[in-house]
């Protein structure tokens, strides 16, 4: 056995799990897919004395399409995020996101509200959460409350839940899809494994090939993924191109403060998030330019 | 602990498991289904994985509780009913899939997994497919021909390095 000993439950709804989390509390880990809170439980890195176990909920399991936002359960599993005809619709970023998670064996089990509330600094779901300014919808016996990803997000691995909550579902804004690109570049040394750094981008075009709109993310270069809010206001200077691609991934760069770690210094992550965000600038732009043309 | 009882291979099974008990232990310690091997319990290697309702999961980051009442497939269940190698076992041996053979469970059911949603894969579909599962022996190559061999495809262009 690698786990410590603990106690077993599987609830059958939503109200028995937050009724679990309420007799439990800090005492009791939620398990959903398993594929981070697996590892830790063999690593003996968490040592919980009952493990709430979410997969027979399957109400929690949906891809739900609204006018103006796609509603996602939060045991939806990564596969379903990458192939599901309203993501790819909708959120090409996200499913392109949850594609590029692990491998296929964990994209089979790993779960969006699990790998939001993990919430590993370098993880994709977390960073396409801020950057499309998702909510993030959480459920306690007192009731639900919604937050925003950037809000809920806290620190390294550290979000905003209190211990009789969990998160039930993530709302994505449906961005509009005229004119619209998007791109997500990262860099991992081994395939599968989590990225060093990792850009994501989306914008709108004007019918004039000017930027309407535009969001960009960034994530492994802070304790949680951020969005570069006063770098985002549409340049009016006329059609954006690949020297103000560059221009502004320089910008961002300058602006973040990684970690200085031995292997991984300081500024290998912001020549990293430069060269990634150039790239997902270019991806977006050329996705904007070419779908509408 | 407590009874957990699942279709393996066919046929039912159950056996007695702690909470904190893992599938892939349950399989090899309590049902003796020693073929899932276990690399790293850490969901990187992809030696453990099997099918679990079809799917390919890996066995060393579930529990066996997850597994109660599911239907689960072993490396122990591939072969056919006359106990011959199935189509991807005996690639595998023709193309020299293997060296000291301790991926291979993993590699097999994962190529099954493959091979069901994708009958025809490319070579880079095979290679991206196959990136959670390791081998140490350096045996790519032929794994991917064997792969691409038992989807019926012409593997003469894959040079065998």
């Amino acid at each position: 056995m690698k786990p410590v000993a603990f106690d077993y439950q599987r609830p059958a709804s939503v109200e028995d799990a937050v009724a679990l989390l309420q007799a439990h509390g800090r005492s009791a880990k939620l398990l959903s897919g398993g594929q981070s809170l697996g590892p830790m439980l063999n690593m003996r890195l968490v040592r919980p004395e009952v493990v709430i176990d979410l997969n027979d909920l399957l109400e929690l399991d949906y891809v739900r399409e609204a006018a103006d936002v796609i509603e996602i359960g939060a045991l939806t599993r990564h596969h379903r995020l990458a192939t599901a005809p309203e993501i790819l619709r909708a959120l090409p970023l996200l499913a392109y996101a949850a594609a590029t998670i692990g491998h296929f064996a964990i994209r089979q089990r790993g779960t969006i509200g699990g790998s939001l509330v993990h919430a590993d600094p370098a993880a994709q779901l977390p960073l396409v959460a801020v950057t499309l300014a998702a909510e993030i919808v959480l459920r306690s016996a007192a009731g639900t409350r919604s937050i925003p990803a950037a809000d809920f997000l806290q620190n390294v691995m550290t979000v905003d839940l209190n211990e009789d909550e969990m998160v039930v579902a993530i709302r994505f804004p449906k961005p509009s899809a005229a004119k619209a690109g998007w791109g997500m570049r990262l860099f991992s040394r081994r395939r599968g494994d989590f990225a060093i750094v990792s850009a994501a981008v989306w914008l709108r075009r004007n019918p004039d090939g000017r930027l309407a709109d535009m969001r960009l993310g960034l994530g492994g270069v802070a304790p949680v993924p951020f969005r570069l809010h006063d770098l985002e206001d549409p340049d009016d200077e006329g059609a954006p191109g690949e020297s103000w691609a560059s221009d502004l991934a320089g910008q961002a760069a300058q602006r973040v403060e990684p970690e200085d770690a031995p292997g991984l210094p300081a500024v290998y992550r912001r020549e990293l998030a430069c060269n990634l965000l150039r790239g997902a600038l270019t991806d977006a732009l050329s996705l904007a330019g070419e779908r509408h043309g | 602990m407590s009874k957990i009882s699942m279709t393996v291979n066919g046929k039912p099974a159950s056996g007695e498991a702690e909470g904190r008990t893992l599938l892939v232990e349950f399989l090899r310690g309590e049902l003796g289904l020693t073929g899932t091997h276990v690399g790293c319990d850490t969901s990187q290697c992809g030696a453990c994985v099997v099918h679990v309702n079809g799917e390919a999961v890996k066995a060393c980051t579930m529990f066996a509780g997850e597994a109660d009442g599911a239907e689960v497939t072993t490396i122990e269940g591939m072969a056919n009913p006359d106990g011959s190698l199935n189509a991807i076992q005996q690639a595998f041996q023709d193309h020299h899939g293997l060296q000291c053979g301790f991926c291979t469970p993993g590699m097999v059911m994962s190529a099954a997994a493959l091979l069901k949603d994708n009958p025809k894969p490319s070579e880079a579909e095979v290679r991206d497919y196959l990136e959670g599962n390791i081998c140490r022996c350096t045996g790519y190559h032929n794994i991917v021909k064997a792969i691409m061999a038992a989807s019926g495809q012409d593997v003469t262009a894959i040079a065998a390095e």
